[in-house]
């Protein structure tokens, strides 16, 4: 039953990506992305991937959409059809499918537990986990601290990323465009609104328990500073940016930014002047359980802090451009 | 080799076909935000393909539940290394669509010949 579930979902998704290259229309091309998004998260959560799910639902489906639409109000919303190259990419496309459908015949199949990703590293992080860390999630335990290394990297491309677009979009507009700082958002229309109004603190408050309750089932701080991020981006759109940016104004969102990364890297060197590696959480507790665990809980606030705070310095970047009349 | 087993492979194909649809975006169309949401189709097509591997037949997420004995997990590797680059790719995606908002700016288009001929 799942197997066929499955084979539903991906057609879905191949059909779904063949609209979006097909319309010429990017508002629908936008909308039609986000759809995908939605069906990539089942796809994930249907292979056991919840974590990634989660995460998938938030960012794809929720706020890569709103940057798309934003971006689209900044240009234009319809694309030119044009003529050129467009059977030889079709040649070159065509062969290279072929090519990795070959290919995957000596790929292992779906679930096979022999397959060599199953071997090497994965039994290790399920035994220890337990024993180093004796919390349930897996995924948090690897994410934390086993991989540490790799999510600080994470944390600082989402940083740069953050700069890069506050000083691309920072540069003074062209003349001849406005920007009505009081914009009302959907303050007239009733049902968003009032639907709107009673969203927004759950959303929120589901941020908060994804963000603290990462050790004990799917979530984390990716997902937690995503999910905030999206309470927050959905008030803008209901309220106006000017309202939104009132309650969390751009100083305290440049402050959770940095303060997110600093606080990750600052607990790694705080474990280096305990007498520990880098990261190693164990030594900053007597108990070395708890160590790992009071670790990993600082180094989810950071990630939540940072991603929360770029995410939103980059929606109100695109939504404070001035626009063309 | 039977049709169960084909299925099998089913996720793969569909990989190769999602990642070579976001390809063509790339390469043959010419408006600027469309070529990005063809590189993050692209980028989800590589993910598909990572999750895909992590499946462990009769597995279940990994999660570990105490008292529960000889449970079957998935592989938690990828989905944390998938979990990541979801995040990174959406600030990377705005970095690209902040440099195509300067552009139309400057040109006044997002059709690449148009910016080419305005040179």
């Amino acid at each position: 039953m799942i197997i066929l579930f499955g084979l539903f979902l991906l057609s879905l998704l191949v059909i779904t990506a063949l609209a979006i290259v097909r319309t010429e229309n990017l508002f629908v091309a936008v909308m039609l992305t986000s759809i995908f998004s939605l069906l990539m998260a089942a796809n994930f959560f249907v292979l056991d991937a919840a974590d990634v799910a989660l995460t998938e639902a938030a960012v794809g489906a929720g706020i890569t959409t709103v940057i798309f639409l934003s971006a689209l109000a900044l240009t234009a919303e319809s694309e030119k059809t044009v003529q050129t190259g467009k059977r030889m990419a079709l040649v070159v496309v065509a062969v290279l499918a072929t090519l990795i459908i070959y290919a995957t015949f000596d790929k292992p199949r779906l679930g096979d537990p022999e397959a060599p990703v199953h071997q090497h590293l994965a039994p290790w992080y399920l035994e220890n986990t337990p024993v180093y860390m004796d919390f349930p999630n897996v995924v948090t335990a690897i994410l934390g601290s086993f991989r540490g290394y790799d999510t600080l990297g994470e944390v600082f491309v989402v940083f740069a990323a953050c700069i890069g677009v506050l000083f691309i979009l920072g540069v003074k507009p062209p003349e001849g465009r406005i920007y009505d700082p009081h914009a009302s958002g959907l303050r007239h229309h009733l049902i968003p609104q009032v639907v709107g109004r009673l969203l927004i603190p759950f959303v929120v408050l589901f941020g908060l328990y994804v963000q603290f309750h990462g050790e004990y089932g799917p979530g984390g701080g990716f997902q937690a500073g995503a999910l905030i991020a999206s309470g927050v981006i959905l008030y803008a759109l209901l309220e106006g940016e000017a309202a939104a940016l009132r309650a969390l104004p751009q100083p305290v969102l440049m402050g959770l930014v940095i303060g997110g990364a600093c606080l990750y890297g600052a607990v790694g060197l705080l474990c280096m002047l305990l007498g520990g590696n880098f990261l190693e959480y164990s030594v900053l507790s007597s108990n070395t359980v708890s160590g790992q665990q009071l670790g990993i809980l600082l180094i989810e606030a950071g990630v939540g802090m940072a991603v929360c705070g770029a995410l939103l310095s980059i929606f109100h970047a695109f939504a404070a451009r001035p626009r063309r009349l | 080799m039977n049709l169960l087993e084909l299925l099998g492979y089913f996720n793969y194909w569909v990989f190769a076909i999602v990642l070579t649809v976001g390809l063509y975006t790339v390469i043959a169309k010419v408006n600027l935000v469309k070529k990005l949401i063809g590189l993050s189709i692209f980028q989800s097509a590589v993910f598909l393909m990572y999750i895909t591997m992590d499946k462990v037949e009769g597995g279940t997420a990994p999660i570990i539940q105490k008292g529960v004995e000889n449970q079957v997990f998935s592989n938690p590797l990828p989905q944390v290394l998938i979990l990541t680059a979801i995040v990174v790719g959406v600030s990377t995606l705005a970095l690209g669509l902040a440099i195509v908002v300067r552009i139309f700016e400057a040109y006044g288009t997002i059709e690449e010949d148009e910016i080419l001929d305005a040179d």
